[in-house]
């Protein structure tokens, strides 16, 4: 009789993330929603402001194929003091690219714990739950939580607006110079 | 006129805010722990100081001295972790206190009409008169619970 082969546990599911840094609070975001990491000069050439009175966190927006992806200030967003960011999360699937201060490491997290109940204000639509690594517990961010459906209805008319004002700006400088030269003729 | 809740007796907690004291039923009560390193993180509901890790739990801490003794706790001895419900569910919250904590047998007097929300009963013990806490009004929460977006059990990762 032959004994019986040792029962293995399964081995708990583990999701890779990215430990990222904002005014010295650590943050957790899955490294599957993150589609490119930049450093912040080489945004430089591609942005173009953008402003709203009541979203400071947006300064500018990057033009990517047919979509406007918005750069959110982190630090702005969860209301911790300025800090000078230096890279930048393309998130996958969002129209967000994050302003962040640098990435602390990569690691993976087996157990992903649903914010508290007692929390019930905007930190519900930031954070998909806590983890717990290394005896801290990190909050692991919600990529499509810093900005809302509605805020980005407003930004998308912001832009709207500003580009109808460009496009009537060159239709009357390109008015002018036609009168001028009209006038030289 | 007064009601008495209960004809027999039930069991409390009582914990020390200050020179206050106040009342939990025994049965929300989990445990009382020595304070433990607070993990604070951007967040805007601001009666809730952070959270500790407990049992493998994240659990947040309220402070609920600053609604019951008009001020926050400057020291605290202990955690008192107690169940606090969210409709059918129930979560832990830590409640920091400034002393020992003490279970007792008393009967349970109703509130009336005029008591503040927080307030489930009375009790009277040794010479005092003690308010027994309402966790749900004193505690934050949601005003509406959706059950499909509020798992009771912690959540396993999924890749």
């Amino acid at each position: 009789m032959r004994p019986n082969s040792p029962i293995k546990a399964p081995a708990p599911r583990s999701e890779q993330i990215i430990l990222f840094r904002v005014s010295g609070q650590i943050f957790a975001v899955s490294s599957a929603s993150v589609q490119e990491v930049r450093g912040i000069d080489s945004l430089s050439g591609a942005v173009k402001e953008v402003s709203h009175p009541s979203l400071r966190k947006v300064k500018h927006v990057v033009r990517r194929g047919e979509n406007s992806v918005y750069v959110v200030n982190a630090a702005m967003h969860f209301g911790l003091p300025p800090a000078p960011p230096a890279l930048v999360f393309v998130l996958r699937r969002t129209r967000t690219a994050l302003l962040i201060d640098g990435i602390e490491k990569m690691t993976s997290m087996t157990r992903l714990q649903a914010l508290p109940l007692a929390f019930c204000h905007e930190e519900r639509i930031w954070y998909r739950g806590l983890t717990a690594l290394d005896q801290a517990v990190v909050p692991v961010v919600k990529p499509d939580g810093f900005l809302t459906p509605d805020e980005l209805f407003l930004l998308d008319a912001s832009l709207s607006q500003e580009a109808d004002a460009e496009a009537i700006r060159i239709a009357e400088e390109n008015a002018q110079d036609a009168q001028d030269s009209s006038f030289t003729q | 006129m007064t009601l008495i809740a209960e004809t027999e007796l039930q069991s409390f907690v009582l914990l020390r805010l200050g020179d206050r004291r106040f009342a939990v039923t025994a049965n929300q009560i989990a445990e009382l722990v020595a304070p433990s390193r607070i993990f604070r993180f951007p967040h805007n509901t601001s009666e809730v100081e952070g959270v500790i890790l407990r049992r493998g739990r994240i659990v947040p801490v309220c402070d609920v001295a600053e609604t019951l003794i008009g001020q926050g706790l400057k020291s605290r001895r202990f955690y008192l972790i107690a169940q606090r419900c969210y409709g059918v569910q129930t979560e832990w919250v830590a409640l920091p206190v400034t002393g020992d904590c003490e279970l007792i047998n008393s009967e349970m007097t109703l509130p009336s009409d005029t008591d503040a929300p927080h307030v489930s009963g009375w009790l009277s013990h040794a010479g005092d008169v003690i308010e027994v806490l309402n966790l749900a009004a004193l505690t934050p929460g949601p005003t509406e619970i959706a059950p499909s977006t509020a798992p009771l059990q912690p959540q396993e990762a999924r890749p």
